[in-house]
């Protein structure tokens, strides 16, 4: 029998997925757009709409407002510029100088207490990480008062949870022959912890640092907004009169900023990598 | 014969090596400490009229106040939720075709620089400054934050993806095209099965990103929980403060691990 004789209606077609599994397919397809238009109706209900098709026009007037910046206005941004990198850099380090401790508690391996102690460092970190640090600015300007330290304390407590994560996973992930090896040799806990872990982790522990003081750059860079300091400050002090050619430059120094700093950080970590 | 064999060991240095870089790393930290502590000016005053605010702030986390306020707390986190959903499904819709405009293999030079200038756009403006702008644009509420969520998105998934596209299997692609497949096809039955999963993990993660980020763009006047909760705290309402702060956690909390759990799943 010749592969002629099939009738094209016999062939068996090649198909991805069975019956079954397309149409699980598609109605998940089907709910989520079903979600989607219901959350937009939700979202959309107090819009106005009047100002979103003014928008474009809106657009060209700001641009025609904002440009060119006032360059003039830079001698007024050192001493916020100043501010701000003193921010992230000593919030950084406020945050290393807790994040670190915690991170040697929550590690399943160097944790003194698994019942106790674990839990409650990694409830630390957790909170710590799902509060941003503008919300973080926010709860301590209105405790603390305006100024440097609301933003410095802020900034320190947004970087214990992602220290402490990063850090407590590489505790984990340390070779425990070298640890026993140390061990073996008659050493008490804390020349374990010097000797054995603390070599391990310490490359990772500097790309860490430096990465978070990187992104603590572009956060403390906003934290002015809420009072905390900065150059932030001096641009909620340029909205609120509408002087969008200093909310030009003062963006412009952001951007300039935070390229520095990510290239600092990327020269950092590959010379420690 | 006994030579001077050492009997103690010195643990040589760990991250520098030259004795010199050591000492002028360590008095520039030294100095520069010195000079960034001296101009941080605290008013002490203020701080002691403070602790007592927080006194208040910690008594109002132990003991949230929800049914106060809960009328503006639900609008809020519904203004939040729905705002990540949508930002997140558009931006996602929207950041495919940037990202694979912006894969090298896949996309000529031209549309290859577009699309890395569009992602590097979004990628190097935080979201708040974005906020600022399209609130001024668009006026306060959750149309503005959506927008800004959106193009945020498109930065973080575009990049992502377009990298993921890049690391391909190319025998694959090859494989498809030998059979007389168009371009199209090419990204429908070569590409497209290799990335998706990994495209179904990045955007349930940037659905988690997204939710969090809702709750601050709210500050600058973007809708969601972020102005509802700066309005609790400017009132000094501490108590209704205190539950939106532990809802936030409580979502971000659930939204990770399921969104852990989901990635795992998928991959």
């Amino acid at each position: 029998m010749s592969v002629r004789d099939i009738s094209s209606a016999e062939m068996p077609v090649w198909h991805h997925r069975t019956a079954a599994g397309r149409l699980g397919l598609y109605a998940g397809w089907l709910g989520l757009v079903a979600l989607f238009v219901w959350c937009w109706g939700l979202m959309t209900e107090r819009t106005m709409w009047v100002f979103v098709w003014d928008a474009p026009t809106a657009a060209a007037d700001l641009m025609n407002r904002a440009w060119p910046p006032r360059w003039s206005y830079m001698e007024r941004l050192w001493g916020p510029l100043w501010d701000t990198i003193n921010i992230a850099t000593l919030g950084t380090l406020l945050g290393i100088a807790i994040a670190v401790p915690l991170a040697f508690l929550a590690a399943s391996n160097t944790t003194p207490s698994r019942t106790l102690l674990r839990p409650a460092a990694l409830f630390c970190i957790v909170a710590s990480r799902s509060i941003n640090a503008l919300i973080w600015a926010l709860l301590l300007v209105s405790i603390l008062g305006p100024g440097l330290l609301a933003g410095i304390l802020a900034i320190g407590f947004r970087s214990v949870g992602f220290i402490g994560k990063l850090l407590y996973e590489a505790i984990e992930e340390t070779d425990a022959r070298q640890v026993e090896a140390v061990a073996a040799t008659g050493a008490s806990q804390a020349q374990i912890l010097n000797y054995g872990i603390v070599p391990q982790v310490l490359p990772t522990f500097w790309g860490i640092s430096v990465f978070r003081w990187d992104i603590n750059i572009r956060e403390s860079a906003i934290l002015g907004l809420v009072g905390a300091g900065g150059i932030g400050a001096q641009l909620q002090a340029s909205l609120n009169v509408l002087a969008w050619p200093q909310v030009t430059l003062i963006i412009l120094v952001i951007l300039a900023t935070v390229l520095v700093s990510e290239w600092v950080s990327a020269r950092v970590r590959h010379a420690l990598i | 014969m006994s030579a001077a064999f050492p009997t103690r060991w010195r643990r040589p240095p760990q991250m520098i090596r030259s004795r010199a870089w050591r000492v002028v790393l360590a008095v520039g930290a030294l100095v520069y400490l010195t000079l960034a502590i001296g101009t941080v000016e605290v008013n002490w005053t203020r701080v002691m009229v403070g602790l007592e605010r927080g006194q208040r702030f910690v008594a109002g986390f132990l003991q949230p106040d929800f049914t106060t306020r809960w009328r503006d707390i639900s609008a809020g986190l519904v203004e939040s939720l729905t705002m990540t959903l949508t930002s997140t499904v558009v931006g996602v819709l929207i950041s495919v075709p940037i990202g694979v405009g912006a894969a090298r293999n896949l996309a000529p030079a031209w549309v290859y620089a577009i699309c890395r200038g569009i992602i590097a756009a979004s990628r190097a403006l935080q979201e708040i400054i974005v906020a600022i702008f399209l609130v001024a644009l668009f006026g306060f509420g959750a149309f503005a934050g959506f927008l800004t969520l959106t193009f945020a998105t498109i930065g973080f998934i575009g990049k992502l993806l377009a990298e993921d596209i890049e690391d391909l299997d190319a025998t694959q692609v090859e494989a498809i095209r030998a059979t007389g497949a168009s371009w199209l096809q090419v990204i429908n039955y070569a590409v497209q099965p290799q990335v998706m999963p990994r495209l179904i993990g990045l955007s349930v993660y940037r659905l988690d990103i997204n939710f969090r980020e809702s709750a601050v763009i709210g500050i600058v006047g973007a809708g969601g929980i972020g102005a509802t909760l700066n309005t609790s705290l400017s009132r000094y309402e501490y108590d209704s403060a205190g539950a939106i702060l532990l809802l936030i956690i409580g979502i971000v909390m659930v939204a990770e691990y399921a969104s852990g759990h989901l990635r795992r799943w998928v991959q």
